[in-house]
């Protein structure tokens, strides 16, 4: 039926255009329109990007704002209460099992991003370069897996893992995670891997690198790109599920933070300012993780023109 | 119904990729030199166990669970035949709740789109604090969906949201509004929920659609005498359709089947009124497992015609050359 994801044939349209004006033409390294000067577009920009910056920034500083606000202010129509209760973040990380919540989150949301990577990488490489009998039923399998979303299967999933006594262990969680993020991985990484040029490949392996060496220092360093978009999907993913964690976990100390976080409502009534204090603790390692990735998207991105 | 269950996979003609019903071992029994001899298996091997371990398995389950007949406790009390699927298509609320979840798809995929579109080219522009407004871009992202969701509930609500709060303020109501109690009002914002949490990854699909882009195409635009939305147009949006591609499908997939959006913020209701079909599927759950199951794979079947329709559509395996 379909061939393959998004660019196929080895060889076309972007990855043919990248490396060669870079070689050809005169101004290699250098990037147009940069510059030191300040033209004017480029303030309307920064202004406009500022400007949306702060706008999708707003509802989370509401959340702040709601987790420092007192109990007693909790139903008060103002902008900000009268004074900023801190303690609601002690009390909250002390009263609940945050910190259980917190490591399973991170171990789930690490270790599916590891077999993701492990598993998808050599997929995506050989079903960008060969053409095998099956292919096309393999990749048809991927996109029928992304149609998938855990939350029309939880009756299955549940009744799967009840079988295999597998429930609230953190590695049915890694497994799950994995798994359903397979898809997205194994496509991206097609199509990045499928943009770098062949001939770029089967030059190194002329100068003795070999398929393994080709494939390491030639083709992975140019799909980077795709390689930290998978990265930073699967990881944000995992660590944004809900409705397994929910589902496959069933004491507080095997689930991950999103459900532990749901527990705040509901227990008694809503606790607003308790829950968004726990929010705000579970958003900063991801926070953190981006911060610490950005730089080698651009990296990544450097090193590929510079080849 | 059943035929798009269990025989997807490994059942059919995979010749290389015998069935490794087992994860991760043993598909890497020998590699290095004799890679060549062992075809696909040790490179696709370990991809689809996991696919068939964590994904087919628990989609077998699910489509026997929709003919058994299952008490609430989790007893089975026998084969249901069809008859799960006949209560289910003989709902009053089915009909509404499909053409819902249509309309939420097909608005919500491309409000984001368009948004994305011009989000990406803005932020691949050259400008101080690029980086620092790129981590903003994600905030929806790194906050989760279910969190967004919760925020934006608050934020609506009738007595302290600020979102009402801000409206009176400027003059745009009257008064305070229960949002989220009408549908007619709770539709709209839902939708903005679900554009606002589908920003990001779409954004950054974009982003890095760009980026394949060399900045020499763009000079020889320049030089051959193209305005900027001639560029736009005739080089950069034929450049960006893979990764687009992706983003559409990716978010077709995604929105039609969420569920911590509209959970979250009015779970459904009232009644089914603010329902999409997995959302259904989930209010059936606690009535009759079997019943919510006959609508996973009603909804799974949905899913499929339309991203089959989107694929052909869009001529997908052409790559307009």
């Amino acid at each position: 039926m379909m061939s393959a994801p998004t660019t196929t044939t080895p060889g076309r349209r972007p990855a043919a255009a990248r490396p060669e004006p870079a070689t050809a033409r005169r101004p290699a390294g250098r990037r147009p329109a940069a510059g030191n000067r300040p033209a004017p577009r480029t303030v309307v920009f920064a202004v406009l990007a500022w400007l949306l910056a702060i706008v999708f920034l707003l509802p989370y500083v509401e959340m702040v704002i709601t987790a420092l606000r007192p109990a007693g202010e909790l139903r008060d129509a103002t902008y900000l209460p009268g004074q900023f209760v801190w303690s609601n973040f002690v009390e909250v990380w002390r009263d609940s099992n945050l910190g259980h919540n917190l490591r399973v989150s991170l171990l789930v949301a690490g270790g599916s991003t590891l077999l993701v990577l492990l598993v998808a990488l050599p997929a995506a490489y050989y079903t960008a370069r060969m053409r095998f009998r099956g292919r096309t039923l393999f990749l048809l399998l991927v996109l029928v897996t992304q149609m998938f979303q855990p939350t029309s299967l939880l009756v299955g999933l549940y009744r799967q893992f009840y079988q295999l006594d597998m429930l609230n262990s953190v590695w049915t969680l890694i497994l799950c995670n994995a798994a359903f993020n397979l898809a997205f991985a194994v496509w991206i990484l097609t199509a990045y891997i499928s943009s770098v040029p062949v001939q770029l490949e089967e030059a190194a392996m002329i100068d003795g690198l070999g398929r393994f060496g080709a494939m390491f220092r030639v083709t992975l360093p140019l799909a980077m790109p795709g390689v930290v978009t998978a990265v930073i999907f699967t990881f944000i993913a995992a660590w944004n599920e809900f409705v397994m964690g929910l589902t496959l976990s069933t004491v507080p100390e095997s689930q991950p933070l999103t459900v532990g976080i749901n527990s705040f409502i509901g227990n008694y009534s809503v606790q607003w300012n308790y829950l968004f204090a726990a929010s705000v603790i579970a958003i900063v390692p991801v926070v953190v993780l981006f911060a610490f990735i950005e730089r080698h998207v651009v990296s990544g991105l450097t090193a590929g023109s510079v080849k | 119904m059943s035929t798009h269950t269990e025989p997807v996979g490994p059942s059919r003609p995979t010749p290389p990729t015998p069935p490794p019903q087992d994860p991760g071992g043993p598909a890497r029994r020998r590699s290095g030199s004799s890679l060549g001899r062992l075809g696909p298996l040790p490179w696709i091997g370990p991809a689809v166990a996991l696919i068939v371990l964590v994904v087919l398995w628990p989609v077998y389950e699910m489509a026997r669970t929709s003919f058994l007949n299952i008490s609430v406790s989790g007893f089975v009390r026998g084969s249901a035949g069809l008859d799960q699927y006949r209560q289910l298509f003989a709902d009053p609320d089915l009909g509404s709740v499909v053409v819902a979840t249509v309309v939420w798809t097909a608005a919500v995929v491309g409000c984001t789109m368009l948004v994305s579109l011009a989000l990406a080219q803005l932020f691949h522009q050259r400008f101080p604090g690029r980086r620092v407004t790129r981590w903003a871009l994600i905030a929806p992202w790194a906050a989760s969906v279910l969190m967004t969701a919760v925020g934006f509930r608050w934020m609506l609500d009738r007595t302290a949201g600020v979102l009402n709060t801000l409206m009176v303020d400027l003059g745009l109501v009257d008064g305070p509004r229960d949002w989220l109690g009408d549908p007619a009002t709770a539709w709209p914002w839902l939708m903005f929920v679900a554009v606002f949490v589908s920003l990001p990854f779409t954004t950054y699909t974009l982003l890095a659609g760009l980026q394949t882009v060399p900045d020499e195409v763009y000079e020889a635009a320049r030089v051959d005498g193209a305005g900027p939305w001639r560029t736009y147009r005739l080089i950069t949006l034929p450049l960006l359709r893979p990764a687009a591609l992706v983003g559409i499908v990716i978010n077709l997939i995604n929105v039609f089947n969420s569920f911590p959006v509209i959970w979250a913020m009015t779970r459904g209701g009232p009644d089914s009124q603010t329902a999409t079909t997995t959302v259904f599927m989930y209010q059936l759950k606690s009535d009759d497992i079997g019943q919510s199951a006959a609508m996973s794979v009603v909804n799974f079947a949905l899913v499929v015609v339309m991203v089959l329709v989107f694929l052909r559509v869009s001529r997908w395996n052409k790559e307009g050359a």
